[in-house]
């Protein structure tokens, strides 16, 4: 580090960030130079709770793993274990899913526009934007039963069915929510306020986020085709015609584009699903004392936010013996720091709500030697060896 | 300069929130909230505290004729609805009233009573 370079530490308390984690800046003058990201303040140990509970109780753990991308972590877990279990879940019920995860798109994109202009200190169209999600607030509250956790999926189809009668006005409100994105697509590409916070900020080219593996929206506003939907599709999403949705600007306006096109596209999907959806139970019988296979099985789903992996192992019981998490926040850490590198001290917190990060999501333990300042992992191979000799002592 | 068309339709109209606790907003037919218990349909199977994923239920004097009711910890729940939805006889239900803020702890549980039937008497066989 020369001397004109000093360290402006950000979090983990920190009004910038709204979960806690620390962030170290580098700056040169106003210029950041270096980005240190330090995780690790959500750690709830989430995954080994769900190793003493059974596969129901599981479900709403797995709901709380992120308040946002709630229905998104469900259906990742109900799918490992269906598919792990050999279980085959009714049509409806997959419809029913679809449904309720692009309304979670829906209402979590729209969230992240209003966080975004917030940001950038353009509150006014931060509150627009939220009252308009209330539509999809209310709608998911109707159809579920709650505003944020739906406890929709369970093993073996969903909990709740949905009534034809109302189809005419989820109909309506969906034009209403279409015809208000629109609008804010009209604002964001017009209005002088977002364009000069926006264009050219926090810059990462194709290459570079090839390289370092983003996922969801971050990597398809730099031109990185890679939606689940489209490259693995899962439920019925091979049926659904909708738009593979990428931009090549790369900056923080192609993130809002991503997001407010794909806001569009989340429409058209839950219109499709409501105009085809077929009748049928809603769900197959599973007993929570019932014993699942031996077996295992992972399970890949478009959360809002990227890729999110659910993979869980069973070992016969009615419990999972080991349920891994990966986050998408996890595998945008790299390219956000990329991100951040070059630009304003002033243009820190968009890029950081760009990706929209979830902290809670994301915390894992890692090893870490203060004395000798670096980290490792290990093999299990050398774990029962430490054990070993850790006991032996 | 796109958004003052809107800005100027929102100044003369009325604001899209309700002053809360004077105006309330109707909770739609399926909401989880405050659990409701029918002790005549109770059979004390504890199956709905064994089921509830965060354990807010407990059994009072154990589980069979025994039950003497139901303790609900408001505090702990969160509002899954499994316990309603795993209960042979339909004696739990979650119903939509959503104003369950107290100020001391103890009162967010719910003391649900029960009277156990009387033990079955077999009738002694006449011959």
């Amino acid at each position: 580090m020369s001397e004109r370079e000093f360290v402006i530490p950000v979090g983990p308390q920190h009004p910038a960030l709204k979960e806690p984690e620390s962030f170290l800046f580098t700056v040169d003058g106003e210029v950041v130079v270096d980005v240190e990201a330090r995780i690790g303040y959500n750690h709830r140990g989430i995954e080994k709770a769900m190793e003493s509970r059974n596969y129901i109780q599981n479900l709403y753990i797995t709901e709380r793993v992120c308040g946002i991308c709630s229905n998104a972590h469900q259906t990742a877990y109900t799918g490992s274990v269906e598919e792990a279990g050999g279980i085959e879940i009714p049509e409806r019920a997959k419809y029913i899913r679809v449904f309720v995860q692009e309304l979670e798109r829906l209402h979590s994109h729209l969230l992240w526009v209003g966080v975004a202009a917030h940001e950038i200190g353009f509150d006014t169209m931060f509150y627009l934007v939220w009252r308009d999600r209330e539509l999809v607030m209310d709608l998911l509250e109707e159809i579920s039963g709650n505003r944020v956790n739906y406890a929709m999926p369970t093993v073996g189809g969903v909990r709740r069915d949905l009534n034809k009668d109302n189809f005419m006005r989820y109909h309506k409100i969906l034009d209403t929510v279409a015809e208000r994105t629109n609008y804010y697509i009209k604002v964001a590409s017009t209005e002088k306020t977002i364009l000069e916070r926006a264009v050219g900020v926090g810059y990462l080219g194709k290459e570079d986020m090839i390289r370092l593996s983003g996922c969801g929206p971050n990597a398809r506003s730099s031109g990185v085709p890679c939606d689940i939907r489209k490259l693995s599709p899962y439920l019925i999403y091979d049926e659904i015609p909708f738009e593979h949705i990428y931009v090549d600007n790369g900056d923080v306006l192609g993130q809002v584009l991503v997001r407010v096109l794909e806001t569009l596209e989340a429409v058209k999907i839950c219109k499709w699903v409501l105009d085809n959806i077929p009748e049928g139970e809603i769900a197959v019988k599973f007993n929570p004392m019932q014993r699942l296979p031996e077996g295992e099985a992972a399970y890949l789903v478009e959360a809002q936010r990227g890729e999110l992996i659910h993979y869980t192992i069973s070992d016969g019981k009615n419990m999972p013996y080991r349920h891994k998490i990966r986050a998408p926040t996890m595998a945008n850490i790299p390219s956000l720091i990329e991100r951040l590198k070059g630009g304003y001290i002033a243009d820190i917190p968009i890029t950081l709500a760009g990706i929209d990060p979830c902290f809670s999501c994301t915390d894992r333990m890692v090893f870490y030697d203060e004395g000798k300042d670096k980290t490792w992992s290990w093999t299990e191979g050398e774990l029962s060896k430490y054990r070993k000799e850790w006991y032996s002592k | 300069m796109a958004m003052e068309r809107e800005l100027l339709k929102n100044a003369f109209s009325k604001p899209c929130t309700v002053i809360y606790p004077f105006e309330k907003l109707e909770p739609p037919e399926g909401l989880r909230g405050k659990h409701e218990y029918d002790p005549e349909k109770c059979i004390g199977c504890g199956l709905c505290a064994r089921i509830c994923p965060s354990f807010s239920i407990t059994l009072k004097g154990g589980p069979g004729p025994k039950c003497t009711g139901l303790l609900v910890d408001l505090g702990k729940c969160l509002f899954c609805g499994q316990c309603e939805e795993i209960c042979p006889r339909d004696a739990i239900w979650l119903t939509t009233e959503y104003e369950l803020a107290v100020i001391n702890k103890e009162d967010g549980i719910l003391d649900f009573e029960r009277t156990p039937p009387p033990p079955k008497t077999t009738p002694k066989k006449v011959e």
